[in-house]
């Protein structure tokens, strides 16, 4: 990971969200909206079923950067627009590709996909190397 | 989709946050960390740190009782069942570690209305024990039409 030239693409990350990957979630967060929750209930507001967290998906985004630059001290900036609706049970696919590098650090372009269709928009993670 | 925007430029009360261990490790563990430094005190302090270290995402953790008291403020008026995340930025400090005192401030920075969608942005600044901003956070979100 040293070269981080522009264009170059940081390790893919391929996750499968469990179908008690919400309950973990809302535990260690304290997020409890029943959207993520109850099916039945994220139905009644026009939701397929139950929906991942937004913010779960972004800590994906957030590991793919730690882990390819190789700890949490990497990372100073991450910015999301949540698209579209995650579901678990479907694989999500992560691909950051370096925009910009300078002495210091890297700006990074990410994505991250659902069934083909993307349910992030617009983020940029900053990396300190 | 008429909307209140009286609570523009309200500032909350502060709220502290203790990290714990268990707090970082039952995180990591729900977001799939891998990394040792989140779960293996060992490990943790052999890499230089004071104690575990917790993940740049942990932010949320230690914002939630903050940020939830701006969204459920009445004052404020959403309706949470329709809420939906709609944008998030954080910008990181220092790590922050097991044992740390974490203290975030929530104010509302803008409210508008979009496409027929109430949107409500809400700025965090959470500090450490010792007055350094450890993370600074932009949380959009949105208000749907009820179906």
């Amino acid at each position: 990971m040293s070269e981080l030239a522009p264009g170059s693409e940081l390790p893919t990350l391929r996750v499968t969200p469990d179908r008690d990957t919400t309950a973990r979630y809302a535990s260690a967060s304290g997020d409890f909206n029943p959207i993520h929750l109850d099916d039945e209930f994220a139905r009644s507001v026009g939701l397929p079923g139950r929906i991942l967290h937004g913010l779960y998906t972004m800590a994906l985004l957030a590991r793919a950067q730690t882990d390819a630059l190789g700890g949490p001290e990497h990372l100073k900036r991450l910015a999301v627009q949540f698209r579209g609706i995650a579901l678990p049970e479907h694989e999500i696919v992560i691909s950051s590709v370096v925009k910009e590098r300078s002495a210091e650090g890297a700006l990074v372009s990410v994505t991250a996909q659902q069934q083909g269709k993307a349910i992030v928009r617009g983020a940029t993670a900053e990396l300190a190397l | 989709m008429a909307i209140d925007t009286h609570a523009l430029g309200r500032t909350f009360e502060p709220h502290g946050y203790a990290v714990s261990r268990e707090g970082i490790r039952a995180y990591a563990r729900a977001v799939g960390e891998t990394n040792e430094l989140h779960f293996d005190l060992d490990a943790a302090r052999g890499a230089g740190h004071p104690d575990l270290v917790a993940p740049p995402m942990f932010a949320v953790v230690y914002c939630s009782t903050a940020i939830e008291q701006a969204l459920f403020d009445p004052a404020v008026g959403i309706d949470f069942a329709m809420l939906v995340h709609g944008a998030q930025e954080f910008e990181w400090g220092p790590l922050v570690f097991a044992g740390d005192e974490i203290t975030t401030q929530i104010s509302v920075a803008e409210i508008y209305e979009r496409i027929g969608m109430a949107f409500y942005v809400f700025e965090s600044h959470s500090t450490g024990q010792h007055g350094t901003e450890v993370c600074r956070g932009t949380w959009t979100q949105i208000v749907r039409p009820r179906p």
